[in-house]
């Protein structure tokens, strides 16, 4: 996992070519050796470029470019692959905007925000490998900001519940318990 | 129509804006990327739903108090000229730039606010800040985000924050970036390791016009690239702490080149302004790598009585689109280079030879 993390920085500077490749053209992946293997693709007015050593390339499977998705380019090698084997060889297209699999791997990006819960299978493993976490942390409409701290001051109560029972500390477990319900009214929010 | 070259204040106006560390970080932008729930993403989106959210987004736009005194419209209504003016003042990404209907803009005339509408995202919102001033620009863009959220419907996810067109921008949707004049680590030949710990850190190094662009006169991007996870504030202080340790190495390295190539330094910077001062045709991009050291001369106080603001107001006004806006007849490439190399002769005119010991 951690040498997929790596790549995956590694790509994306070169990837959106920069200055960077002007200055060092070594490999993107090992970055030690230098590069041999060039990769452009253009899609829209967008160009996109990967600089690979021989055994990079190889390593990769990166022989032929036509196989070489955006999505890859755009979010790591890999990124395509993972989609397919997570949604198997159906086609899924998004119910609200129409949007398929394939789109994405061309273009790198969703059709709508609904998009976001139709592929959430597939895009799980790229945001991990993409960002520092798989769950929001930081601001949030102030509409829902409440909400969201209620919900997460109930998982964390729920949490404390849990280990206070398997603790047999029933005194604690019945405080959170009175916490809880004082919070979520008069019906409990997930009773048995 | 409103005239954009005419809204936006001059070159010189826009170049002495100061700001703290502005010797070596020329300006510090937040931008947050937000969509609406109900729409697809512009990417995705077919012309009459993009012209929908425009009229939705620009008139909302347009009321905030932040943007009483500024521009706003569509895309297709400014001419290819006024948009390469845009991306040579940093205001639209050349991406921008390449759209038409659909899409559309906002800049407030100190240029402390662009919101570019229908990018690659229904908005990017962006605060500009003059030297190193990330974090102020990240309180300014919270500021006008959370007006706006009030009055358009925000497509947000419980655990996966604001939706984006790209799984990338995720999250948060922050961009913190600020624009780096580092010629003493160009020159010193250290721009390459500090470019590649940069990397490693997460963050991405880029070129003048952001992504897939040249270090033109050794100007470099740095911005961080991942969105969730962490929170706003985390990862300005992050940026913060980073920028902080360039500049540190950056002054270094200055240091280093007078004590140790004292000739190297004179030689580069003396010929810079031999060529400037005395070409009679010179293209864009050398001029722009020969302002470059013009502008560590003054930093190094070579020429003494000169302002870094001149350096940076020829550095703005010797781009093609401000070249051009500056004549009626339609210059060639070839007519700009003479023109250009007339502009920065008349202008260093006032500027003695290079002071050295």
């Amino acid at each position: 996992m951690n040498t997929d993390r790596f790549i995956f920085a590694v790509l994306i500077q070169r990837c959106i070519p920069t200055t960077v490749s002007e200055l060092i053209m070594q490999c993107c992946v090992c970055k030690e050796k230098p590069a041999t293997v060039h990769l452009t693709q253009i899609v829209g007015e967008k160009m996109q470029k990967l600089d690979l050593c021989e055994d990079c390339a190889k390593a990769k499977g990166v022989n032929d470019p036509t196989s070489f998705a955006m999505a890859d380019l755009m979010l790591g090698l890999g990124a395509s692959q993972e989609l397919d084997a997570s949604a198997g060889a159906a086609e899924v297209k998004c119910p609200r905007c129409g949007f398929s699999q394939a789109d994405f791997k061309k273009s790198g990006r969703l059709g709508c925000p609904q998009c976001y819960q139709t592929f959430a299978e597939g895009l799980g493993g790229l945001l991990k490998t993409m960002h520092k976490g798989t769950r929001h942390v930081g601001k949030a409409p102030e509409n829902l900001r409440k909400t969201r701290e209620l919900g997460d001051r109930l998982k964390s109560l729920q949490k404390k519940l849990a280990k206070a029972i398997g603790e047999e500390d029933y005194e604690t477990a019945a405080e959170f318990r009175d916490e809880i319900k004082a919070m979520t009214g008069a019906a409990p929010a997930k009773s048995r | 129509m409103k005239d954009i070259h005419q809204f936006l204040c001059s070159p010189a106006e826009a170049t002495h804006r100061h700001g703290p560390h502005d010797r070596i970080v020329m300006s510090s932008r937040v931008r947050l990327a937000r969509n609406l729930r109900e729409h697809a993403f512009p990417g995705w989106a077919k012309k009459p739903e993009r012209v929908k959210i425009l009229e939705t987004i620009l008139p909302a736009v347009s009321a905030l108090p932040e943007m009483a005194d500024s521009f706003g419209e569509a895309m297709d209504n400014l001419t290819a000229l006024d948009k390469q003016l845009l991306v040579e003042r940093h205001l639209i990404s050349r991406e921008h730039a390449a759209k038409s209907v659909g899409s559309g803009l906002v800049v407030d005339r100190a240029e402390s606010f662009c919101v570019l509408i229908n990018e690659e995202d229904h908005l990017r919102m962006q605060a500009l800040r003059p030297g190193f001033q990330t974090r102020e620009a990240w309180l300014a863009i919270d500021k006008l985000d959370s007006a706006l959220e009030k009055k358009l419907n925000y497509a947000f996810d419980d655990g996966l924050g604001y939706l984006t067109a790209c799984p990338t921008n995720l999250g948060t949707g922050i961009r913190v970036s600020a624009m780096l004049h580092l010629p003493g680590l160009v020159l010193g030949e250290q721009i390459n390791p500090i470019i590649q710990s940069v990397n490693k850190l997460g963050l991405a190094v880029r070129g003048l016009y952001g992504e897939g662009t040249e270090a033109l006169g050794n100007v470099f991007q740095v911005s961080n690239q991942m969105t969730l996870g962490e929170s706003e504030t985390v990862i300005v202080e992050r940026l913060e702490k980073v920028l902080g340790q360039i500049v540190e190495h950056e002054e270094n390295a200055r240091q280093m080149l007078m004590e140790k190539k004292p000739k190297v330094v004179y030689n580069h910077i003396g010929r810079a302004y031999g060529v400037l001062a005395n070409a009679h045709s010179i293209s864009s991009k050398e001029t722009m790598n020969l302002l470059s050291l013009l502008r560590l001369g003054v930093d190094m106080a070579m020429f003494p009585g000169t302002q870094r603001g001149l350096v940076d107001e020829l550095f703005l006004t010797t781009q093609p689109a401000h070249l051009q806006k500056q004549v009626s007849d339609k210059l060639t490439a070839e007519e700009r280079d003479l023109l250009r190399a007339d502009m920065v002769r008349e202008q260093l005119k006032s500027v003695s030879r290079p002071v050295t010991k």
